[in-house]
């Protein structure tokens, strides 16, 4: 078997050069606290940090003295936490992030117009992607502060890590407009021209599709996209900023999954897909893991127990070696899932940190991750 | 008090949601469910709508088409059949019923309009996906008998359910007037009525469990019907219980452990004996968690049904173990 290398934290954390670290992977995984847990250590080793968490358990979010979504950085205070460095913390508004975008970029006028219409509302809450968008906005946003040696970034909480890369991309399809305003008013947009692009079914499915989302959203859609087309310009150009800073050698990926199938074959896509889009991977964290700490071999362990339950004497010390068994069976699991992945990506280094028997919600409970984390 | 197991009224539902949170096995209880309820003769069809093949990865088979096909059978002749609908041809299957596109069907999916139509519409996809599963529910054959005895879906997760099965709501935004209205109203009844059963799968720790009391207080909310908590991964309780608070505190005597052992024929060096005592320290805490999340989960004040912790991991014969557990907690489909 193929052994990885193992991801050093703290050399990553301590390296100057280090500016960003995004931590991505699927849904439930544990990103957030894995961001959270590295911020709070970098920080401690000294350096000027800023956490952007997107979407925090509220336990998580006390523990790093987060009580609602600030948009803007807050310094962590809590007694007994005297970092080195400092730490501040956030969480992420995709409303508010959207609304100073639109602000920034627009006119007055316009960005009046644009903040009140009602396709505006459905398109800065409920798009799906415009998290993603917002997320890597804010990053643009607290990196051209230069506040800050570091800056930690969570991912939103998709169903696929990619959807981090992916997402941008989709919301930036629709505010381009083109297709919105072939549905809006397919015969002005166009004419013939459209009709031979598209075929004569163009007209009739406009029409079938004002039918299903209605008219009026319709009509706001084309409206907003008017209003916006001025800014498109410039909003593309930030999107495109922060992507290019992404692919920095100051940026370093670090992808997050637990060790089960589903998250792990996430996590090898997202490998992949980071290989191809030139951007630096530090390494795969794979959290709550289960590993073992007594060298007794399983077999043994077992055998003992029934030689302890025949008698019934030391119902303790058989419940101890059945424990230890259970224990051995889903370690050898996790190592045959990890062992798949490393040999899919031997280049990958790793990082595994044994689950904690409770949930976390204070900063003790960070640090203990962060120790883990680091190999300490 | 939690009622104990499977109740008559869930027999009798037609159409099983599986939600929970990301990471808590959702599809795996989904799948072991459509199995125990085509156990005996019954044909159950399982659905997923997000797109993301879960359902060909967990029985191990080639990615799904959109159409039904069966995927496996269940105890006693029973058969499960699979579907993953896709929202691009949902709507297209939609638009066909009432208008005929043609060639312009395949036009417009190749520039992406149709793509562009459900995600400018947040609610659009959804409400496809929800006529779809309306469809199938209600669909019989010749002789007037349903096509499905019981169909389960895959559902979204605990923090997008109401928002998913919702569509009443999400279509006073969308469509006031037009044929996706009454469309939308027959799928409105049929998930807000008793043949739909909203169940929730959990984990023993905190915040899966935080959060199917907080779906379980929505769902009420919206007037959805929440049947079964499914606690999914339980681990089988290996300490005496006079220990664990004991254990957990680190209070365990390793000379007499070590001693025990001893008599059995196992000698371990002092190191080994810590690490063994510490393996159990961290059990102990996590017992006396999973005790805290049991108790927490009481309130939802629902049916509750074990499925234990697989430590081989999911395979399609731990799929029928899961099964064989859930149809032993008296899972099953009266027609």
């Amino acid at each position: 078997m193929t052994r990885p290398e193992i991801v050093d934290i703290d050399a990553l954390l301590d390296n100057p050069a280090t500016r960003v670290i995004v931590c991505c992977g699927s849904g439930g995984v544990g990103k957030t606290t894995t961001a959270a847990a590295l911020a709070v250590r970098a920080a401690e080793r000294g350096r000027r940090t800023v956490v952007l968490t997107i979407d925090p358990a509220r336990r998580l979010a006390q523990s790093l003295g987060l009580r609602e979504l600030g948009n803007q950085p807050k310094p962590v205070r809590i007694d007994g936490f005297e970092p080195a460095g400092e730490l501040s913390a956030m969480m992420l508004d995709m409303r508010r992030t959207f609304d100073d975008m639109v602000q920034a970029t627009a006119g007055h006028g316009r960005a009046e117009q644009i903040l009140a219409n009602p396709f505006y509302k459905t398109i800065s809450t409920s798009f799906s992607g415009t998290q993603e968008y917002m997320a890597m906005e804010k990053l643009g946003q607290l990196a051209a502060t230069g506040n800050w040696d570091l800056i930690v970034v969570d991912t939103p909480p998709s169903r696929s890590a990619l959807d981090f890369l992916d997402a941008p991309q989709r919301l930036s399809t629709v505010l381009d407009g083109r297709i919105i305003r072939l549905l809006s008013a397919p015969a002005r947009a166009g004419g013939l021209g459209i009709r031979k692009l598209v075929g004569a079914g163009f007209g009739l499915f406009a029409k079938a599709v004002s039918t299903i989302i209605g008219g009026q959203l319709l009509q706001d859609a084309s409206a907003f996209v008017q209003a916006f087309d001025s800014m498109f310009g410039g909003f593309r150009e930030r999107a495109a900023a922060t992507y290019t800073m992404l692919r920095s050698p100051g940026t370093a990926f670090l992808v997050v999954a637990a060790p089960e199938p589903d998250a792990l074959r996430e996590a090898s896509y997202f490998v992949d897909r980071l290989a191809s889009e030139g951007m630096p991977l530090a390494g795969l964290v794979v959290n709550r893991t289960h590993p073992v700490l007594a060298a007794v071999p399983p077999s043994r362990a077992v055998a003992t127990a029934e030689e302890l339950e025949k008698t019934g004497t030391a119902p303790l010390a058989a419940a101890i070696l059945r424990l230890h068994a259970d224990r051995v069976a889903v370690a050898s699991r996790e190592k045959r899932l990890l062992a798949r992945f490393t040999k899919a990506h031997p280049g990958v280094a790793v990082v595994g940190v044994p689950a904690l028997p409770t949930d976390i919600h204070d900063l003790a409970g960070l640090r203990e991750i962060s120790l883990r984390l680091a190999g300490a | 008090m939690t009622p104990p197991g499977w109740t008559d009224e869930l027999t009798r539902a037609r159409l099983h949601v599986v939600t929970g949170k990301g990471g808590t096995g959702k599809t795996t209880v989904a799948a072991a469910l459509a199995i125990a309820l085509a156990s005996g003769g019954r044909r159950a069809l399982l659905i997923e709508v997000e797109g993301r093949q879960g359902i060909a990865q967990l029985f191990d088979s080639p990615p799904l088409p959109y159409a039904e096909q069966r995927i496996a059978s269940a105890p006693g002749d029973g058969e499960v059949w699979a579907l993953a609908v896709d929202a691009e041809a949902a709507l297209l299957e939609y638009l066909a019923m009432f208008y005929n596109l043609g060639f312009a069907g395949r036009t417009l999916k190749r520039m992406g309009a149709i793509e562009f139509a459900t995600t400018l519409a947040p609610g659009l996809r959804d409400v496809l996906f929800t006529g779809k599963i309306k469809e199938t529910v209600g669909r019989t054959d010749d002789t007037g008998r349903h096509r499905y005895d019981a169909v389960v879906l895959d559902a979204p997760p605990t923090g997008r359910i109401v928002k998913f099965l919702d569509v009443t709501k999400a279509m006073v935004d969308l469509a006031k007037v037009g044929p996706i209205k009454g469309q939308s109203e027959g799928v409105a009844r049929l998930l807000h009525s008793g043949d739909t059963a909203v169940h929730l799968v959990t984990l023993l720790e905190e915040m899966p469990v935080r959060e199917t009391l907080d779906a379980v207080a929505e769902l009420d909310g919206a007037d959805l019907r929440p049947g079964a908590v499914f606690v999914n991964r339980v681990r089988p309780d290996r300490l005496p219980a006079g220990v664990i608070a004991a254990a957990a505190k680190g209070r365990l005597d390793q000379a007499e452990i070590g001693a025990d052992l001893k008599t059995a024929g196992l000698t371990l060096t002092d190191d080994d004996l810590a690490e063994l005592v510490c393996e159990t320290v961290d059990h102990a805490t996590r017992l006396q968690a999973e005790r805290r999340a049991r108790g927490q989960l009481k309130k939802a004040d629902l049916p509750a049904i074990d499925l234990p912790e697989l430590t081989g991991g999911v395979d399609v014969a731990g799929l029928y173990e899961l099964a064989e557990t859930l149809v032993e907690q008296g899972v099953r489909r009266v027609r």
